[in-house]
């Protein structure tokens, strides 16, 4: 079976949305709360190398993307959750599942400061010390 | 853990070519944990690609790395290219393969001159960079640089490739064929580099699926991915050549895996000038619709991964990139550890990350009364041997 459609006969009930830009890159929304159950499934049970994740801030709220890589095929599988709540923004960390995830949770982190819960090891990345604590760059209220 | 003592590496030394601070807990000789701190080269480009329009970020992700300074733009206009569905004509596809290969070619030079300097090779490190000369010498005549070469756009290529300069890269190509012979030779020959590297700073198979570690790294642990065949982008579809794998993991293997691409990537640049046809090099993209792209390109050190959000305005509204050495470094947590002191600094430089200092670790060693490695020896033997390898080897074409 495609892996395509492994996942959306899998995922049924997690998928909110499904949207193919090109034959090779694949987008999908789930709600925060599931991500741990769909990066093990789509990490363990199916091999999917994880490339990364990007955080953003959005109008209606933050959302992550988890970038997987299906080597096999060459298709990208990009997970999207939205994160409403701006004032104290969390969600699961995947990091215990696998430590390829560490780093780019530090560094959602201290960018956008989502609190990644249960993350193993959450401390900064790449912002110095002396950066001024909950100050976080990529959040778009700082541009003005 | 009173025993526990704190070796540490970098942040900054005038061997490395990026600062990066290395943390090193050892006890006795043996390894036993290893912090990774990194940000001090942290210069906000994702932040800085907000603030500047979709032509002008080709050449900000060129300033990402100083080595492998094409690939951030290749993956950036395959990126952008897929955003807004744009058809690149051939022979631009054509001319950045070929930009791209020798870019790889000269970027494993530089790793095998550096790697040999750090287990006492410097004849080896002499000899490759002197080689590596050509192929910068070649980039000069194509571009007008020798690093940085401002090829990429959105669409197409900036400059095009001159039918006088094909003969001279041709040449070029294969003169080297006969150096990377000798390397090939010089490392698969020699006893001394098969018990310096083998067994040292093993990457498991399954720990480099949980670092989910890319490029040469990965290949030499058993992992068959290579983006240039998984997800093919400019011509890698239409020329024929292979994916280097490698099973053992172990930093002989990252050399091996190396070398035998440099083959793979000479192949390519041959393959490419001879099907080139003539034609147009740029699409005149003028206008980015909103949506999201993702573009990846295939780095000498693995795959580079850039997101971009367009909102319809001529800026992006973000921009993720991810560098291999991302994944890469962070795996060295599990390759160094359990290894002895003196190989640290080797594993560390083996998947070709900004390059930690071997010297600062010799002058601790010294210091706390530990076994010196005994590179001066190394080097004497490398001396003969490259001295018996000149006269001996048959340089075939």
């Amino acid at each position: 079976m495609p892996i395509q459609d492994e996942i959306k006969e899998k995922l049924k009930d997690k998928i909110t949305n499904w949207y193919e830009h090109s034959p090779k890159r694949i987008y999908f929304s789930i709600k925060p709360q599931d991500i741990k159950n769909v990066a093990s499934f789509l990490f363990i049970d199916l091999g999917i190398r994880f490339a990364t994740a990007s955080g953003q801030d959005t109008p209606k709220g933050f959302e992550i993307l988890y970038h997987f890589s299906f080597d096999k095929t060459g298709e990208i599988l990009s997970v999207r959750v939205l994160i409403e709540d701006k004032k104290k923004p969390e969600i699961d960390s995947i990091a215990p599942i696998f430590v390829g995830a560490e780093w780019i949770e530090r560094e959602i982190w201290e960018m956008l400061g989502i609190n990644f819960v249960g993350h193993p090891n959450l401390k900064r990345l790449l912002l110095a010390d002396e950066w001024p604590q909950e100050q976080y760059p990529l959040r778009h209220e700082h541009e003005s | 853990m009173s025993h526990k003592v704190i070796v540490p590496i970098g942040p900054y030394h005038p061997l490395q070519e990026e600062p990066e601070y290395f943390r090193l807990y050892v006890e006795g000789e043996k390894v036993v944990d290893i912090d990774i701190v990194i940000g001090y080269m942290h210069r906000g480009i994702e932040k800085l690609s907000e603030s500047k329009h979709f032509d002008q970020v080709t050449f900000l992700v060129e300033r990402i790395c100083g080595i492998c300074s094409n690939s951030h733009p290749f993956a950036y206009v395959n990126a952008m290219e897929d955003l807004a569905k744009i058809e690149v004509p051939e022979r631009a596809l054509y001319i950045r393969t070929i930009i791209a290969e020798l870019e790889r070619l000269h970027s494993h030079l530089l790793w095998l001159g550096l790697a040999g300097h750090f287990i006492g090779y410097n004849t080896v490190w002499m000899w490759s960079w002197r080689y590596r000369e050509p192929v910068l010498d070649c980039f000069e005549m194509i571009t007008g640089n020798r690093q940085h070469y401002a090829m990429m756009k959105i669409g197409g290529v900036r400059r095009d490739i001159e039918e006088d300069d094909i003969p001279q890269i041709k040449k070029m190509v294969d003169d080297l064929v006969a150096a990377v012979d000798m390397f090939k030779g010089a490392v698969m020959d020699d006893p001394v580099i098969h018990a310096r590297l083998k067994g040292i700073g093993i990457l498991t198979k399954q720990q480099a699926i949980d670092w989910s570690v890319v490029g040469p790294t990965a290949r030499a642990s058993g992992i068959n991915i290579d983006v240039r065949r998984d997800d093919p982008y400019g011509v890698y579809d239409k020329v024929s050549w292979n994916v280097i794998v490698q099973k053992e993991g172990d930093i002989f293997a990252k050399t091996v895996v190396r070398i035998l691409e440099m083959y793979e990537s000479i192949s390519i640049i041959r393959q490419c000038l001879d099907k080139m046809s003539k034609g147009e090099i740029d699409a005149n993209v003028k206008d980015i619709p909103p949506g999201e792209g993702i573009g990846r390109a295939e780095a000498p050190r693995g795959e580079v991964f850039h997101y971009v959000r367009s909102d319809g305005t001529n800026r992006p509204i973000r921009h993720k990139v991810r560098a291999p050495s991302y994944m890469n470094v962070a795996s060295n947590k599990v390759a160094a550890v359990g290894g002895t002191i003196s190989d640290a600094a080797i594993t560390l430089a083996a998947v070709d990350p900004c390059y930690c200092c071997t010297e600062r670790l010799t002058v601790i060693q010294k210091d706390t009364d530990k076994k010196i490695m005994d590179g001066w020896d190394l080097i004497k033997l490398s001396q003969e041997k490259t001295e018996r390898l000149k006269n001996s080897i048959k340089f075939k074409v």
